[in-house]
């Protein structure tokens, strides 16, 4: 069994592992960046503690090694090289792997394991031997330096109280002093005064606190690692100082060091403020742990950033939920105060429904955001996925993002990884030529994916776009064809075409790779899509290449939509695909000789009476309205009795009982307590043409 | 069912549906609400009247007389919708009947709950839990779990998709 702590860890070790391949990504675009090594190193550090902590020794142990070379390479001793980072992805991928399978132990691939510790131990005995060449050079020579290394010696004056409690996180602070003094040479002093005396004592308390004067060529990073698992629960104040230069010669410093034994009674203000004196220069007093920047940090303002990180809790997405299912409820509710309210005219409700009002809005706005997200979450995987995938293909292909900052609502976000996945694939797999084709077409021969995401009213917007061959019409629709979707006399607008390769089995690939050509892919991400209540449209050209673009809802739980009533009951139509309103009167059906076609401005529009769908038996108005919307690049109208005007509704579910229920998304609850039904116009459509169709093939056999 | 349940008195809700009365045990009704208007649903059988907004979440009702094989209930002021939660798999539902009236609580000893009659009920056994006898008259107990249950949906759902039932053979 997991425990609470465990599933913690691996929930924590699993972000620090994305963060680390982010970071890794980075760095080998700029490979001299302290900073991303910094990054690097930190989370490596991270993943080795903790998993130390709860018991995952050979995470530890494996993490460790790689932890070492990574503090060479941020020392500046070790060069980060392609192959460097292809290995420590590689251990990144075999350490999440160590993380799912280390209930089983068994199952676990030691060999690769062992692989990758003997290479990353191939590096530092690389280094040490190169070291050593180095430092035999420098012993050479006549100076007596005992710290040869390539750092300079810098001395260090540290003052660590750790608070009272710390031993409740069952740390040992002698510990953390032993770590330091392996560091270099050191004096440490203890600060007993602030123990009580022994009748008021609590032994659980610790009152000691130190002061360090440390002499080391290790950098001041090397201290903060010791103290990184309880930056939160210490004072740790690091002061750099070449005031106490002349300690810097050994002798000295042994002298310095005695006479401070000597003497004793050091008062306790002394290094302090030795230690204030010389802080002015220095880096803040308190580290912040949330220097585990997101993907997105350079996108988003910086600042920004951190506070977010630093000010977040950990909710399930189950309270949210149930939050946003409260938050709708409210709004009903307070929709109905208002009716209420205006029927009264008394100004005293009048007021304070008013005021209800208001706050239940930003509320609801504030629930909602709750949920959202930056999309650039996802974003970042999908680096990873184009460096790997271009590898394995033989291509060259740099992914750019955009817009990494847009905020969608978690589950979409969640839906959406596989689509894009499989987008990517397509665009890297077919879209971008090789090199070589791609030099002859006068190209550069790196390949671009552009992934980029924006807002646009209620609606977000992600584009996947690359520069490659683009799609070939001719190609699609010959195959389309072949597999019978369509006639060859068919006439086709160019987005119909490009529908056409989100039919179910469709491929154009010549071969069939791994990566993509199976023909299952295009038509997964249409549906996974359209059960967001997105929609895709293709742009292609054989010059530019090709672009996808997802338009999807801000959130799930609120759409906006066309209120339309027929008879007594009012229905809801989903209005990101609604394109207009027009008129139906009885001239009209009986001009078009009953059939269910309408002439609008020129174009013949097929329409679906929803009356006779629905089963509606009360008698029609003279005049009725058409909605015509947008499905799958044809337009369809709706025949309604009455627009009545936009709406934006809370979806609610239709629950077990009506799941299978064609034709109805769900249901949303009105300002009067009545409830509307959610239309879904796709399958509506496509129920309708396969209900003709059957028709049509009835008659025929009669 | 062992022992120490059925000596157990237990209390249950009373309802008529046409002229006969049937019980449910109290502690899977949630509430009983006066006749409100229901939202039907497009395409689906007859006895599924629709669906009504309870506090703001949409929770299906069930003309139980339909359901039962007799006439569709006739509004009066008497109809209510009698909310129960019904356990469907592992998941609890809540679910409206509708009724012709309700008429009280009363409580019952488990043994006094005859086991049902094979014939003569018109219903189908399995809905049955037993019959029980209060003021000269009897009570059809029901399981409104198994009345509900998921092969009931099924049902249902083969109903619902009847018209489109060729589609489905043909795509």
């Amino acid at each position: 069994m997991i425990d609470a702590h465990r599933k913690a860890f691996i929930e924590e070790a699993t972000e620090l592992l994305a963060q680390l391949e982010v970071s890794l990504l980075e760095l080998e675009n700029n490979p001299k960046d302290s900073e991303v090594i910094a990054k690097v190193f930190r989370s490596l550090h991270t993943i080795k503690g903790s998993s130390g902590m709860f018991g995952y020794d050979d995470i530890a142990m494996f993490t460790h090694d790689i932890e070492n070379v990574y503090d060479h390479v941020r020392n500046g001793e070790i060069n980060i090289t392609k192959e460097l980072i292809d290995l420590t992805l590689a251990a990144g991928d075999q350490i999440s792997f160590m993380l799912v399978k280390s209930e089983d132990a068994s199952q676990l691939d030691d060999n690769l394991t062992k692989e990758i510790l003997t290479s990353f131990r191939n590096i530092i005995a690389d280094y040490n031997s190169r070291n050593n060449k180095t430092n035999e050079i420098k012993t050479a020579k006549p100076a007596g330096h005992s710290f040869a290394a390539s750092k300079p010696v810098k001395t260090f004056l540290i003052y660590f109280q750790p608070f009272q409690d710390i031993f409740l996180s069952g740390t040992n602070p002698v510990n953390l002093i032993k770590e330091l003094k392996d560091l270099g040479d050191s004096i440490i002093l203890a600060d007993f005064n602030s123990i009580e005396s022994l009748d008021i004592i609590n032994p659980e308390d610790c009152g000691v606190s130190w002061e360090i004067i440390l002499k080391t060529n290790k950098g001041i990073d090397a201290i903060k690692d010791v103290f990184i698992f309880i930056e939160d629960q210490c004072v740790l104040k690091i002061a750099e100082t070449d005031e106490l230069k002349k300690l810097k010669d050994e002798k000295s410093f042994t002298d310095f060091k005695n006479l401070l034994f000597e003497t004793s009674k050091i008062q306790k203000t002394s290094i302090t403020e030795l230690l204030e004196k010389y802080q002015h220069n220095e880096t803040p007093a308190e580290i912040k742990i949330n220097k585990k920047e997101n993907p997105i940090s350079k996108e988003s303002p910086e600042s920004n950033r951190e506070s977010e990180t630093a000010s977040s809790i950990r909710v399930s997405s189950d309270k949210l939920d149930e939050l946003v299912n409260l938050v709708g409820e409210l709004v009903t509710v307070q929709a109905r105060l208002s009716q209420i309210a205006a029927k009264t005219n008394d100004p005293t409700i009048n007021l304070v429904s008013e005021e209800v009002e208001r706050l239940t809005w930003s509320l609801r706005e504030s629930a909602l955001n709750t949920r959202m997200l930056p999309i650039g979450t996802t974003f970042s995987k999908f680096k990873r996925l184009v460096r790997d995938l271009s590898k394995e293909l033989g291509k060259e292909v740099q992914i750019i993002t955009e817009g990494a900052e847009t905020e969608l609502d978690k589950t979409i976000i969640e839906k959406l990884n596989d689509p894009l996945v499989h987008i990517i694939r397509n665009c890297v797999d077919h879209g971008i030529e090789s090199p070589q084709i791609r030099e002859k077409a006068g190209k550069s021969k790196t390949g671009t994916v552009k992934l980029s995401a924006s807002q646009s009213g209620g609606n977000v917007l992600v584009e996947i776009s690359d520069d490659g061959a683009g799609m070939n019409k001719d190609v699609i629709k010959a195959k389309a064809v072949k597999m019978g979707l369509i006639n060859e006399k068919d006439e086709l607008s160019d987005s119909q075409i490009y529908a056409l390769v989100f039919s179910s089995g469709f491929s154009t690939a010549a071969q069939v790779t791994n990566v993509s050509g199976r023909g299952v892919g295009m038509d997964v991400v249409k549906r996974a899509i359209e059960s967001l209540r997105g929609v895709i449209e293709v742009k292609s050209s054989q010059t530019t290449g090709t672009t996808i673009t997802l338009k999807l809802p801000l959130t799930l739980a609120i759409i906006d939509g066309l209120l339309v009533r027929i008879d007594d009951d009012n229905f809801v139509l989903p209005l990101s695909t609604i394109e207009e309103c027009i008129e139906l009167n009885k001239k009209e059906i009986t001009n078009s000789h009953e059939m269910n076609v309408i002439n609008v401005r020129g174009k013949i529009i097929p329409y679906i009476n929803l009356r006779e769908r629905f089963g509606i038996t009360a008698k029609r108005p003279d005049i009725q309205q058409i909605v015509v919307a947008d499905i799958k690049g044809n337009k369809t109208g709706f025949v309604v009795d009455q627009v009545l005007g936009q709406h934006q509704t809370v979806l609610k579910s239709l629950g077990h009982f009506y799941k299978d229920v064609k034709g109805i998304s769900g249901a949303t609850i009105m300002g009067d307590g009545t409830i509307a039904l959610i239309l879904d116009i796709n399958d509506i459509t496509s129920n309708e043409e396969i209900h003709e169709r059957n028709m049509l093939e009835q008659l025929s056999i009669k | 069912m062992d022992n120490s349940v059925l000596n157990e008195t237990k209390q249950y809700l009373t309802f008529k549906l046409t002229d006969e009365v049937f019980g449910v045990d109290v502690a899977q009704v949630r509430e009983i609400l006066d006749y409100v208007k229901i939202t039907k649903v497009p395409q689906t059988p007859e006895f599924m009247k629709g669906v009504i907004n309870l506090r703001g979440s949409v929770v299906p009702v069930v003309d139980m007389n339909l359901k039962f094989g007799m006439s569709s209930t006739e509004k009066t002021v008497n109809t209510c919708i009698v909310v129960v939660e019904v356990k469907i798999g592992d998941e609890t539902t809540v679910i409206g009947a509708l009724v012709d009236s309700v008429q009280e609580v009363f409580e019952i000893e488990s043994k006094n709950i005859e086991p049902a009659p094979k014939i003569g009920t018109r219903l189908k056994t399995e809905f049955i839990k037993g019959m029980g006898k209060h003021n000269e008259t009897f009570i059809i107990i029901l399981d409104i779990d198994k009345v509900f249950s998921s092969e009931e949906l099924n049902l249902v759902q083969n109903t619902v998709n009847a018209k489109t039932n060729e589609e489905t053979l043909i795509s």
